[in-house]
């Protein structure tokens, strides 16, 4: 059987800009960044944040305004996506409904120079890759959509591409589907040792299948970091609150001693990592499983009201009401006893909250 | 008490016995004459119980009788048995023995031969229908329906089951009933006898399949023309229109919403008007002709007159069309399709060849189809510059009015044209129909359609630019024409074809309208105005019905309005002058049908405005609106109509002006007292008075832009400019035939 060659590389951009046609905000706001060779790299964001277009400038499909775009080192800034060793994964799959699934597959091999043996060998094992080696005869019409997914999978790996290119590969697919299907993704990427970049809006889908994350916002990098870090050291509100909901506290931060930070947070005191903050007016983010609920009053606490109470099964939703606003908490202890209506006192974890810039 | 609805009816149906003239009286209804012409005593005027009274025309007594029925109904619930059945049961003996006797006894007596030898010489015979019989007819018809509706027919929903019977009814009386006619005719010889081998002589004759012309004869087959004809200008029109399109769509060029507005021409374009420019250009006197002769002494030919100058004419008055399916089959390519062949390695020149075009085949097919019956059926450009080349509508045309007067020869022709449009209807239903490409669901990319290669880019723009040069030629030919004192003789300018056919004078009794065209035009104005909202009306109850609701035996309502679409307008008028020349229904001579034609010949352009617009409307705010206790005749004035009005309003302008345009069907069908502009243009091209007829022509064109631009302006140019791009239909343009398409709209790829 045929193997696929790992011809991964690394991508590149430099304070890359994308302004469509006369339009004054730009789509992609001087961004630069670098995606290792053999990494599974998402970009995360809202809808319109600009991650499609970053997509696309990558596959060659739209040209750079201005900025530098190299893939292996290469500058590719000029050339067209024919020329690119990029494939993508498109959105709506874009298979060519009067081709049967094998001439899908063996359409862009037949393009690049392959004889007619190795083609046909070459679509074979793509076919088998993706489990769908009996399906070949049969029109993209006739398969479901997931197996129409596999069917785009296997036609952008056959040319064993430099990068691969993924555009919310799974919007189109059932909820039941899709966890099942991103893990495929994952298998073959970590199997061939591919360079993949992901797109998604979807946090929990960057955070299973990444092995780093970009989460951009307007047009520009919000933060690139594992999602370990994104989720437990947010870079900012958008950030902390984007990935995993949080709660944004004002604070003010009392002194800096090297690397601890002494916050103060209402009536209360806390040391943290000062993450290169100067000393005055902070933000302060924690997730709501990291905030505890104890007896109004204890050591350590600011006070709330307890507004709303819900049993989810697994665990207990809280709603309290604070000087900071309204905050969210979460209990693993289901068998508490809290009651709407009644006040408490709120206090943080030991390890969970963190100095967020603006 | 009797339910209201069957007192409606019944009530109508005894009117219509009891108290209206039942044959045809001469002159208006509504005008009273009649009431004063000894009526009800009169034989001419009397209504029907007066007849049967005096003993005269006895067999009509049996529909007054079966009218009565109904009011022993009385008391009884809708619910219980007797109610539906006698009901049905009235309405179709009624009908039947309505439609029995009007047929079978005519100027003549007994029109049948059996019917002779069952009872004898009858010794009676009765003219053509009137309002009474007219009424008394439709009473029968919303009784059966209410009948069916009494027993559950469509949810026992009696507006809808209704309406169902009424366009089942029209149809079949005004379009398959007339056809049938002229069918039976084919085999009917010059003296009045039935003779399947003169059919058989006649049909296969030289004059129709003759291949002398493949073997150095002077002339093929009138078939073999036509079908020649019509495939040559199917693919020229086609291949124009994707040039077009892809130049509107792949090629970056910015003034493509002006290019867009040459798909109006069509529609306000009388459709000789382009053949009558191209004998400006080309012809014996044109200026082109007379310059080559000056500048190198060529002897002026008529080579123009024949197959190369029908070419020219079709191929311009038809690319338009083409070119408005191709823009919507071009932007319907999924643009992520060709970014993914890119992305595959695939050069543009290849994504073209392997992703673009095969993606729009189906709508090239359309395309040629469509150009092809277009060609088929057009009768205009043929009349002025089809020289000796013979096809078939013209034949036919001749067939009826020429010396000859041969009613089977005019029957077997329209035969052989009916039998090619036909084939190409099924063509589009059944083999198009399964192969559009519509598989990709779900969200879809953005995506911008990649231009094309720099080498088909410029020999796209070359044929285009070409091409609209032409076109603008020709148009600035006929205006100018309008203004020349003699083409070919005397090019010093003149108002006087304009003061000839348009002057106005005052006198004592106030505007005198002298010119000779006033009469035509305000007769086009009338019946246009007459059948536009006859047309919207029916076209969009249809859609209605096609759109929302089920019935059992769909399929079949849908299959016959829409074949009948594909039926050409000179098949149209031969078979409304054979069929409603005698009785029961007499409408020769009379401005009734001209208005039935028009609403018959364009009633698809309701249907599709309404089929395009009525599924774009939520089918839950039709059952919202039932659920909150409206019946579906409340439901369908009160949500769907004023959601459809843009739809309305198109399909009344649409209406207007394509009877303002047509001539193939009404050239049959106009007399003396009712002229139609085009029939009096073409009349005089005849004569070869050509400046009135372009002077004419050039003020219906002006006209129609004006209704069309004001038009555009209520309604917003989305509705009807681009929204509509891959239907044709639904934006109304001119045509002589109209294709169906897929009731659904489609949405190719996903984008
Ligand atoms: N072809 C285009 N022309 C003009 N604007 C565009 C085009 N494609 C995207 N945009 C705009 O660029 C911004 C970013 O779009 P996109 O990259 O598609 O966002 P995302 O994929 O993150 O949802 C949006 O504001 C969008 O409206
Ligand atoms: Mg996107």
């Amino acid at each position: 059987m045929v193997e696929f060659k790992s011809n991964a590389a690394s991508v590149e951009f430099r304070n890359v800009t994308k302004v469509y046609g006369r339009s004054a905000a730009p789509a992609v706001n001087n961004i630069s960044l670098f995606i290792e060779a053999g990494k599974l790299v998402t970009l995360l964001g809202p809808s319109g944040c600009g991650k499609t277009t970053n997509l696309r400038m990558i596959a060659g499909l739209e040209l750079a305004t201005s900025g530098q775009i190299l893939i292996g080192g290469n500058d590719v800034t000029r050339l067209p996506a024919t020329e690119r060793d990029v494939s993508m994964v498109f959105q709506s799959y874009a298979l060519f409904p009067h081709m049967t699934v094998r001439e899908n597959v063996q359409y862009g091999l037949k393009f690049s120079g392959f004889d007619k043996k190795d083609v046909t060998e070459k679509a074979q094992a793509g076919l088998e890759l993706v489990g769908l080696s009996s399906f070949g005869d049969r029109l993209p019409s006739q398969l479901s959509g997931g197996q129409q997914q596999r069917v785009a999978v296997a036609r952008a790996l056959v040319l064993e591409p430099q990068v691969l290119l993924f555009d919310e590969p799974l919007s189109n697919l059932d909820a039941k589907l899709r966890r099942h299907v991103r893990e495929e993704i994952r298998e073959i990427q970590q199997k061939l040792g591919l360079t993949v970049v992901y797109v998604t809006h979807d946090q929990e889908e960057a955070l299973a299948v990444s092995d780093r994350i970009i989460v951009m916002n307007n047009a520009e990098i919000a933060q690139d970091g594992t999602p370990r870090d994104l989720y437990e050291a947010p870079a900012n509100a958008f950030v902390a609150d984007f990935i995993g909901e949080a709660n944004i506290f004002d604070c003010h931060i009392e002194a800096i001693a090297g690397d601890v930070a002494v916050v103060r947070v209402g009536p209360v005191s806390l040391r943290l990592p000062a993450r290169g903050r100067a000393a005055g007016p902070a933000k302060l983010a924690a997730r709501a499983g990291r905030i505890e609920l104890a007896a109004e009053g204890a050591a350590g606490t600011f006070p709330g009201r307890l507004e709303k109470v819900t049993y989810v099964g697994s665990h207990l939703e809280y709603r309290v009401l604070t000087e900071f606003g309204e905050i969210f908490v979460v209990s693993n202890d289901v068998d508490s006893a809290l009651q709407a209506g009644q006040d408490v006192g709120v206090k943080f974890a030991e390890r969970g909250p963190v100095l967020i810039s603006g | 008490m009797l339910h209201p609805t069957v007192v409606l009816w019944t009530a109508v149906g005894l009117i219509g016995y009891a108290l209206l003239p039942w044959y045809g009286i001469d002159g208006n209804l509504f005008t009273f004459g009649w009431l004063f012409g000894g009526y009800p005593f009169d034989d001419d005027s009397a209504p029907a119980v007066i007849l049967n009274l005096g003993g005269e025309k006895l067999w009509l007594a049996p529909l007054g009788a079966l009218l009565l029925l109904p009011l022993a109904l009385a008391g009884r619930g809708k619910s219980e048995p007797v109610f539906g059945y006698l009901l049905i049961a009235v309405g179709l003996v009624g009908g039947a023995w309505f439609l029995l006797q009007g047929f079978g006894i005519g100027l003549r007596g007994f029109q049948w031969q059996w019917l002779n030898a069952l009872f004898g010489e009858l010794g009676d015979r009765q003219f053509g229908m009137g309002w009474g019989a007219l009424l008394t007819g439709v009473a029968f018809l919303f009784l059966f329906s209410l009948g069916l509706a009494a027993r559950g027919a469509v949810g026992g929903d009696e507006f809808v089951v209704g309406a169902i019977v009424f366009v089942v009814a029209v149809v079949g009386i005004f379009i398959f009933m007339p056809i049938f006619q002229m069918l039976l005719s084919a085999i009917v010889t010059q003296d009045g006898d039935y003779s399947l081998s003169v059919f058989f002589t006649k049909f296969f004759s030289e004059r129709l399949w003759g291949l002398d012309c493949v073997t150095g004869g002077p002339r093929c087959g009138v078939a073999w023309n036509s079908l020649f004809l019509a495939i040559l200008v199917g693919v020229i029109t086609t291949v124009l229109g994707l040039v077009f399109a892809l130049v509107v769509t792949r090629s970056g060029f910015r003034f493509g919403a002006t290019l867009r507005a040459l798909t109006v021409l069509p529609i306000i374009t009388p459709p000789f008007v382009i053949g009558l420019a191209i004998i400006l250009l080309f012809g014996m006197s044109g200026i082109f002709t007379q310059g080559l002769a000056e500048l190198f002494g060529l002897q002026p030919t008529r080579w123009v007159y024949g197959l190369p100058g029908l070419l020219i004419a079709q191929t311009l008055a038809f690319t338009p069309i083409a070119f408005l399916v191709m823009i919507g089959v071009v932007e319907g390519v999924s643009p992520s399709m060709e970014e993914a062949a890119q992305t595959l390695r695939a050069s543009r020149w290849q994504t073209f060849v392997t992703v673009s075009l095969p993606l729009m085949r189906p709508g090239l097919a359309n395309a040629f189809l469509l150009g092809f019956i277009e060609s088929m059926a057009d009768f205009g450009n043929p009349l002025v510059l089809g020289g000796n080349f013979d096809v078939l509508s013209t034949e036919i045309f001749f067939a009826i009015v020429g010396a000859q007067y041969d009613q089977a020869q005019a029957a077997i022709l329209a035969i052989v044209l009916l039998f090619f449009t036909l084939g190409a209807f099924y063509a589009q239903r059944f083999w198009l129909g399964a192969k559009s490409y519509t598989t990709v669901s779900g969200k879809g990319d953005a995506g911008v359609h990649p231009h094309l290669p720099a080498g088909l880019r410029n020999t796209v723009f070359a044929v285009a630019a070409s091409w609209t040069l032409f076109t603008l030629v020709v148009y600035a030919t006929i205006f100018y024409g309008s203004f020349v004192r003699l083409w070919g003789v005397d090019f010093s300018l003149t108002f006087h074809h304009y003061a000839t056919a348009f002057s106005v004078g005052w006198t004592e009794f106030g505007i005198h309208w002298r010119g000779s065209a006033w009469n035509s035009f305000w007769t086009t104005m009338q019946i246009a105005l007459i059948s536009a909202p006859l047309t919207a009306a029916i076209g969009l109850l249809t859609a209605w019905l096609l759109v929302r609701q089920n019935f059992a035996g769909k399929n079949a309502f849908e299959f016959g309005t829409m074949l009948s679409f594909a039926i050409p307008g000179t098949i149209i008028g031969v078979s409304y002058v054979i069929a409603f020349n005698v009785p029961p229904i007499e409408l020769t001579g009379t401005g009734i049908i001209l208005v039935l034609s028009f609403i018959f010949r364009n009633m698809p352009v309701g249907v599709r405005a309404g089929i395009a617009s009525m599924s774009q409307i939520d089918r839950s705010l039709d059952e919202s609106s039932l659920t909150l206790g409206a019946n579906s005749w409340q439901t369908f004035r009160k949500v769907i109509l004023p959601l459809l009005r843009p739809a309305i309003l198109a399909a009344l302008v649409y209406s207007f002006v394509r009877a303002m345009t047509a001539i193939s069907a009404i050239i049959f069908l106009v007399s003396a007292r009712y002229d139609m502009s085009t029939s009096y243009i073409v009349g005089r091209v005849e004569n070869n008075e050509y400046g009135i007829a372009i002077a004419y022509s050039t003020v219906l064109i002006g006209v129609m832009l004006a209704v069309i631009g004001l038009m555009q302006l209520a309604v917003g140019r989305r509705n009807i400019g681009r929204r509509t791009g891959d239907d044709p239909q639904a934006a109304g343009w001119r045509s002589n035939v109209s294709l169906p398409g897929q009731t659904q709209p489609v949405t190719i790829g996903g984008g």
